[in-house]
C-alpha cells in the first residue's frame, strides 16, 4: 500500500515535468526560448520515482534530456525557465541553457550535452562521497543510446570494482536520438550489461511511477549500505521527437498513440482516485497551483535581464 | 647546511607527499600507481605510506579515470589524477575538455573543479609514434584547463604544489628525459605561482623561449653561444596557459631578438602562439624576425637516430641562434 503523501508528491512531480514541458514546448515553437529543446514528455514517471526515492543531499547526473531530473530533485522553476531564456538570473546566468541545468545546492550535479558524457562524472561524485564516508548516493541518469559510449563501460566496471554509492539509471525511450534499439545494440534489455562487471541489472516499467520508485529504492538502498552500484533500466517513451523540430521520420503516430495509452500520468491519477487517495477536486487544484508557478516562472524568465558579457569571461577560472 | 640536490622525479614525489600530508582531501589516482609506484616509479612508496584509500590503482580506463577525477573534485575532493603517457589523455579527452575545464563556466561560476591531471610528455625513450608526443598545444587551446610544465626539479616542486592548491583544472606535464635530471630543491614546502615565466639565464643579445626539456637543452645551447661572444637569455615559460606575456614582452625588449623553441611538430605547436604574441605586441621592438624552431612534422618514429632528429637538438638551436644574429 501506497501512504498518501508519498503519492501525492509523485504525482505532483510528474505533473509539474509535463506542465513545464508542454510551456517550454509552446515558448520555443513561438520563437521565445534560444537554442534546442530536448522534451522529457511521457519519461516523467523515471526522474519522478527515481528522485523521490532519494535523500534529499543525494547526488543526480542528468543528461541533455534533463528537465524532468531537474525538477525531480527540486530545482526552482523560475531560476530553470530563466536559463532557458537566457537570463542573467537563470540557474547559469545563461551560459549554459537548457542542456546545462546545475543546482549544486541540491545536489544536482548538472545536465551534460555529450551523450554519455556525465557518467564518469557522477561515478567520480560517487567515488567522493565514499571517501569523505557522506552516506550520500548519487544516481547517474542516460540513455539507451549512451549504453553504447565507452565512458559508460569504463565507468561501470570502475564503480563495480570500488563498489561506490551510485544508481545507474538508463532511460530506455526505444531510440538513441534518431536510431531505433535494434539497430544500434544487439540486446533488448540493457540491464543484461550489468553482468559483465558483476552488478545487479533491474529493468523496471518506467511508465509506472510506483514500479521506478520500488527498484530505485532498493537499488539506492543496496549503494548506501556499501554494496555497490546497480544497473537499472526503465523502459520508457518520449512522445516528442528527440529535439523540437525532429520529423520523426523513425516511427509511426500510431506508435506513439499506443504508448500514450500507458501514460504515467494519467494511470497513475486514474490508480490513485480508485485506490480513494485522493479526490478529482485536489487533482484540479494541484493543476491549478502548478499552473500558477509556471505562469510565475516564464513572466519571471522573459522580464529578466540579459548577462553582461564581460562578467560572462569573469567566471571562467577561481583566482 | 649543504644544497640538497634530488630528481625531478623525487621533487614531484615530494610535493605529491607534502600535498598528501597537509590536505585529507587530496588523493592520487591512476594506473599501476599504487604498490608497482607508476610507471615511472614517481609515486613509489606513497601507497605504503599514505594507503589504498588514498593512492588509489584504476582500471585502465582513461575517460573514467579523467571523468571521476573531475567528479571527486567536484563533491570536494582535490584529486590528482595520473595519465601513464600523455599520449593516453586523448582517450579521456571528452571528460577533460568538454566536462572538467567547462564545468565551472557552463553551470555560471557556481562549480569548483580543483583537479590536477599529470602525464609525462616527450619523446627520447624509444617508445614510438603512441608513447612520446608532447601535446601540450591542445590543453592549451582550451579555455578553462591551466597547462603547466615544468623544467627542472625544483620547479617541478613549487609548480606542483600550486598545481594541487588550485581550484582550477590543471594539466601537469612531464618530461621523461628530465625524471632523472638533479637540481637543488629546498626541503621546507615552497610554492611557485601558476602564470609566471621565469628567467633560468639573463643574457643581452637574444631569447630563447621554451618550456619543458627544451630548457636544460637551451641552456647548454646558451654556453656554446657564449664561448662565441653571443650573450642569450633563456625563458623558461612554466606556464602556458595562463601566459606570461609580460616576461615576453620585458625579454625581447631587453634583447630584440627571439628564438622560439619546441619539441611538438612546428605546425599549429604552442611556440606558434608565442610567435604570433611577439608579432603583435613586441613588433617596434625586434631586430630580425620572430623566428621558431619545433618539432619534425611527423609521428614521433622508434629507431633512436630518427627518433633524435625529430626534435630540436643542443646543435639544432645553437644553429637557429647563429641564423638569427646573421639577420
Amino acid at each position: 500500500m501506497i501512504e498518501k503523501d508519498l503519492a501525492r508528491n509523485l504525482l505532483i512531480t510528474m505533473k509539474k515535468i509535463r506542465i513545464f514541458e508542454e510551456e517550454a514546448v509552446k515558448l520555443f515553437a513561438a520563437h521565445e526560448l534560444p537554442g534546442w529543446l530536448h522534451s522529457y514528455i511521457g519519461e516523467e514517471a523515471v526522474a519522478a520515482g527515481v528522485c523521490l526515492a532519494l535523500n534529499p543531499g543525494d547526488y543526480i547526473a542528468s543528461t541533455h534530456r534533463g528537465h524532468g531530473h531537474c525538477i525531480a530533485k527540486g530545482v526552482s522553476l523560475r531560476k530553470m525557465m530563466a536559463e532557458l531564456y537566457g537570463k542573467e538570473t537563470g540557474y547559469c546566468k545563461g551560459r549554459g541553457g537548457s542542456m546545462h541545468i546545475a543546482d549544486f545546492s541540491l545536489g544536482m550535479l548538472g545536465a551534460n550535452g555529450i551523450v554519455g558524457g556525465g557518467i564518469p562524472i557522477a561515478t567520480g561524485a560517487a567515488l567522493g562521497s565514499q571517501m569523505k564516508k557522506d552516506s550520500k548516493v548519487t544516481v547517474c541518469f542516460f540513455g539507451d543510446g549512451a549504453s553504447n559510449q565507452g565512458a559508460f563501460h569504463e565507468s561501470l566496471n570502475l564503480a563495480s570494482a570500488w563498489k561506490l554509492p551510485i544508481v545507474y539509471v538508463c532511460e530506455n525511450n526505444l531510440f538513441a536520438e534518431t536510431t531505433p534499439q535494434a539497430d544500434h545494440q544487439a540486446i533488448r534489455n540493457i540491464s543484461d550489461r550489468a553482468a559483465g562487471y558483476g552488478m545487479p541489472g533491474v529493468t523496471t516499467d518506467g511508465m509506472d511511477v510506483m514500479s521506478v520508485y520500488k527498484d530505485a529504492q532498493k537499488a539506492i538502498e543496496r549503494a548506501r549500505s556499501g554494496k555497490g552500484p546497480t544497473l537499472l533500466e526503465a523502459k520508457t517513451y518520449r512522445y516528442r521527437g528527440h529535439w523540437e523540430g525532429d520529423p520523426q521520420p523513425y516511427r509511426t503516430k500510431a506508435d506513439i498513440e499506443e504508448w500514450k495509452k500507458k501514460d504515467p500520468i494519467a494511470n497513475f491519477e486514474r490508480f490513485l482516485l480508485n485506490q480513494k487517495l485522493i479526490t478529482s477536486d485536489e487533482i484540479e487544484t494541484i493543476s491549478e497551483e502548478i499552473a500558477n508557478e509556471m505562469n510565475d516562472a516564464i513572466e519571471f524568465g522573459r522580464t529578466s535581464p540579459y548577462a553582461d558579457p564581460q562578467a560572462c569571461l569573469s567566471t571562467l577560472y577561481i583566482h | 647546511m649543504p644544497d640538497r640536490v634530488i630528481t625531478y622525479s623525487e621533487a614531484i614525489r615530494e610535493a605529491l607527499r607534502e600535498e598528501l600530508k597537509n590536505d585529507p582531501r587530496v588523493f592520487l589516482m591512476g594506473e599501476d600507481i599504487g604498490i608497482y609506484g607508476g610507471a615511472f616509479a614517481v609515486t613509489l612508496g606513497l601507497y605504503e605510506e599514505f594507503g589504498p584509500e588514498r593512492v588509489i590503482d584504476t582500471p585502465i580506463s582513461e575517460a573514467a579515470i579523467i571523468g571521476a577525477a573531475a567528479g571527486a573534485s567536484l563533491v570536494g575532493m582535490r584529486t590528482v589524477a595520473e595519465i601513464q603517457f600523455s599520449d593516453f589523455i586523448a582517450i579521456g579527452m571528452d571528460q577533460l575538455v568538454n566536462q572538467a575545464a567547462k564545468i565551472r563556466f557552463m553551470f555560471g561560476g557556481k562549480a569548483a573543479v580543483p583537479m590536477v591531471v599529470r602525464a609525462p610528455i616527450g619523446s627520447g625513450t624509444g617508445a614510438a609514434a603512441q608513447h612520446s608526443q608532447s601535446q601540450e598545444a591542445w590543453y592549451a587551446h582550451v579555455p578553462g584547463l591551466k597547462v603547466v610544465l615544468p623544467s627542472n626539479p625544483a620547479d617541478a616542486k613549487g609548480l606542483l604544489k600550486s598545481a594541487i592548491r588550485d581550484d582550477n583544472p590543471v594539466i601537469f606535464l612531464e618530461h621523461k628525459l628530465l625524471y632523472k635530471t638533479k637540481g637543488v630543491v629546498l626541503e621546507e614546502e615552497y610554492l611557485i605561482p601558476l602564470g609566471k615565466a621565469d628567467v633560468k639565464r639573463t643574457g643581452a643579445d637574444l631569447t630563447i623561449i621554451g618550456y619543458s626539456n627544451l630548457i636544460p637543452k637551451s641552456l647548454q645551447a646558451a654556453e656554446k653561444l657564449a664561448q662565441e661572444g653571443i650573450d642569450v637569455e633563456v625563458l623558461d615559460l612554466r606556464t602556458l596557459r595562463p601566459l606570461d606575456t609580460e616576461a615576453i614582452a620585458q625579454s625581447i625588449q631587453k634583447t630584440h631578438r627571439a628564438l622560439v623553441v619546441y619539441e611538438a611538430p612546428q605546425l599549429g605547436g604552442f611556440g606558434a602562439e608565442v610567435a604570433a604574441f611577439i608579432g603583435e605586441k613586441c613588433f617596434d621592438d625586434l631586430d630580425s624576425p620572430v623566428t621558431r624552431l619545433g618539432g619534425l612534422e611527423m609521428p614521433p618514429p622508434y629507431n633512436p637516430r630518427l627518433e633524435k632528429q625529430l626534435v630540436p637538438q643542443v646543435e639544432d638551436i645553437v644553429n637557429g641562434v647563429r641564423k638569427l644574429m646573421k639577420g
